[in-house]
């Protein structure tokens, strides 16, 4: 569903991804994890077009990511992104925020919109808040709602970019129980996080980044029974000692 | 007529507002209302001119690439850098001079007193945009950069992403200084006296011209604009607290 060939990214003089190469398949669950800088935000963003690659392709669907003909918007559409501050438009109410790029996007009436949002308000147990502002949910509801948000595209695969690291420890919990439902659920999922608890649960694989490489790329067991580069037992081992 | 003021009060005379005016246009008091009602239309057709051109000069400045931002940047700096005097007379005396066909139509077409309006409406606009449009500029820079990520992420194109969620943010945000610029445009209006416009300014002083008195016609003058200044603040006072968000910056939980 996602191929990711050869991407290269530079920042100038400095070169952030270095011939990343990976795939995520219909229905996977792929975790990426690294240390801070080691590129796996900029490359999850690179899948949806946010950030801009110099080198290699991706494709999600056939459809290249890259190419300047490739209608940027509509492919941003199908899939869903959630972000590490949540993001969600203080302007407007958690309703609105669900709705509006359902309406404005998929071109869905008022009343098709709204249902969407109140069933998947429901889903993520945040139906009585679909009146408030963002500022006036914590910020583990804020997060759910900013998944209700993505979801409500009726998204073909879903990219989080470290969902819970601006949460507080017991925030956390509700906010990968939804991500659990979801991967149980069988969405295609590619998630930038350090939750190894997560990954254990529902990852089908998990990458390693390092200096803008793809240093490990297996499966789930084989990744946490025997990590094949020593940078990987360190950042395990320095991750999972607490 | 009687403004229900004693003629006389801190030892000024106050009966001159109720004489009739040089021009035999109504009484002196009238004759200022005159000038209020001039500084009123150049000052709010002025601040349109102002907030549109700001508001698309601030956007262009946070636009990607080089080109639209660079012409954006030399606008505000050309314009807020020139006094505005300079300003009034070259829109007033050059700008005809130097664009044909409108110039012609601006001299021959226009009667002078629209000329004055119309120079020192796109005088005072083209300077406040200017300053609008830094401000802009600011108001979206506050926002997290993620914002206008999430939009995109959405499939929302570039514009609807302005339109949408990062305009009515920063707008909401600028509202203080925005006020300020509406109150500087308000007095700033005052250098359209030098090309002859009737408002406030040059009432009051054409009035302590023929009457001699300078000190009630200046005190009456500073009282009207403070009068307008005041409204205008009461009124940003009440934008501001209709379009605070709950639980944001200002507003309550």
């Amino acid at each position: 569903m996602i191929s990711i060939q050869d991407v290269s990214k530079w920042y100038g003089e400095f070169q952030v991804l270095r011939d990343c190469t990976t795939r995520v398949d219909k229905g996977e669950v792929v975790v990426v994890c690294g240390p801070s800088g080691s590129g796996k935000s900029t490359l999850i963003k690179c899948v949806n077009g946010l950030e801009p690659f110099q080198k290699g392709e991706i494709r999600i669907e056939n459809v290249s990511v890259g190419d300047r003909r490739t209608n940027l918007p509509r492919l941003r559409a199908r899939v869903g992104m959630v972000f590490q501050h949540f993001e969600l438009f203080p302007h407007l109410t958690v309703m609105q925020n669900l709705t509006i790029a359902q309406r404005r996007v998929l071109k869905r009436n008022v009343r098709g919109a709204t249902d969407k949002g109140l069933a998947l308000l429901e889903a993520v147990g945040l139906k009585a808040h679909a009146q408030k502002y963002p500022a006036q949910l914590s910020g583990g509801q804020q997060q759910r709602v900013a998944i209700a948000r993505a979801l409500a595209m009726d998204p073909i695969a879903m990219l989080f970019d470290e969902p819970t690291s601006a949460l507080d420890p017991e925030m956390i919990k509700e906010v990968l129980d939804v991500m659990v439902r979801l991967a149980q659920d069988g969405m295609t999922m590619m998630v930038v996080t350090h939750e190894m608890g997560f990954a254990r649960r529902v990852a089908h694989r998990v990458i390693f980044m390092d200096q803008g490489r793809i240093v490990e790329d297996r499966p789930k067991d084989d990744f946490f029974k025997d990590p094949g580069t020593e940078r990987a037992q360190q950042f395990l081992s320095k991750i999972l000692a607490h | 007529m009687s403004l229900g003021l004693p003629h006389t009060f801190l030892g000024l005379d106050w009966s001159i507002f109720a004489q009739p005016a040089f021009d035999r246009s109504g009484t002196y008091f009238q004759f200022l209302l005159v000038g209020l009602q001039w500084t009123l239309i150049i000052s709010v057709l002025g601040w349109a001119v102002a907030f549109v051109i700001g508001s698309i000069a601030g956007i262009m400045r946070t636009l990607p690439g080089r080109i639209l931002p660079s012409i954006a940047a030399v606008y505000v700096e050309v314009f807020r850098n020139v006094p505005l005097l300079v300003q009034l007379f070259l829109w007033y005396f050059v700008m005809p001079e130097l664009i044909p066909g409108i110039g012609m139509w601006f001299k021959q077409g226009l009667n002078p007193l629209l000329q004055q309006m119309v120079a020192a409406v796109l005088c005072l606009g083209f300077f406040t945009g200017a300053r609008v449009a830094e401000q802009v500029r600011s108001g979206l820079g506050s926002l997290p950069r993620a914002q206008r990520a999430a939009g995109l992420a959405l499939g929302l194109n570039l514009m609807q992403v302005y339109l949408l969620i990062l305009l009515p943010v920063a707008y909401r945000i600028i509202i203080p200084t925005l006020t300020s610029e509406f109150l500087n445009i308000i007095k700033n209006s005052a250098v359209a006296s030098t090309i002859g416009l009737v408002e406030l300014s040059r009432q009051s002083q054409q009035l302590g011209e023929f009457t001699a008195h300078w000190y009630e016609s200046f005190i009456a003058v500073t009282v009207l604009y403070a009068a307008i200044n005041v409204a205008v603040m009461l009124a940003a006072r009440y934008l501001e607290r209709a379009a605070r968000l709950p639980g944001l910056v200002g507003g309550h939980k």
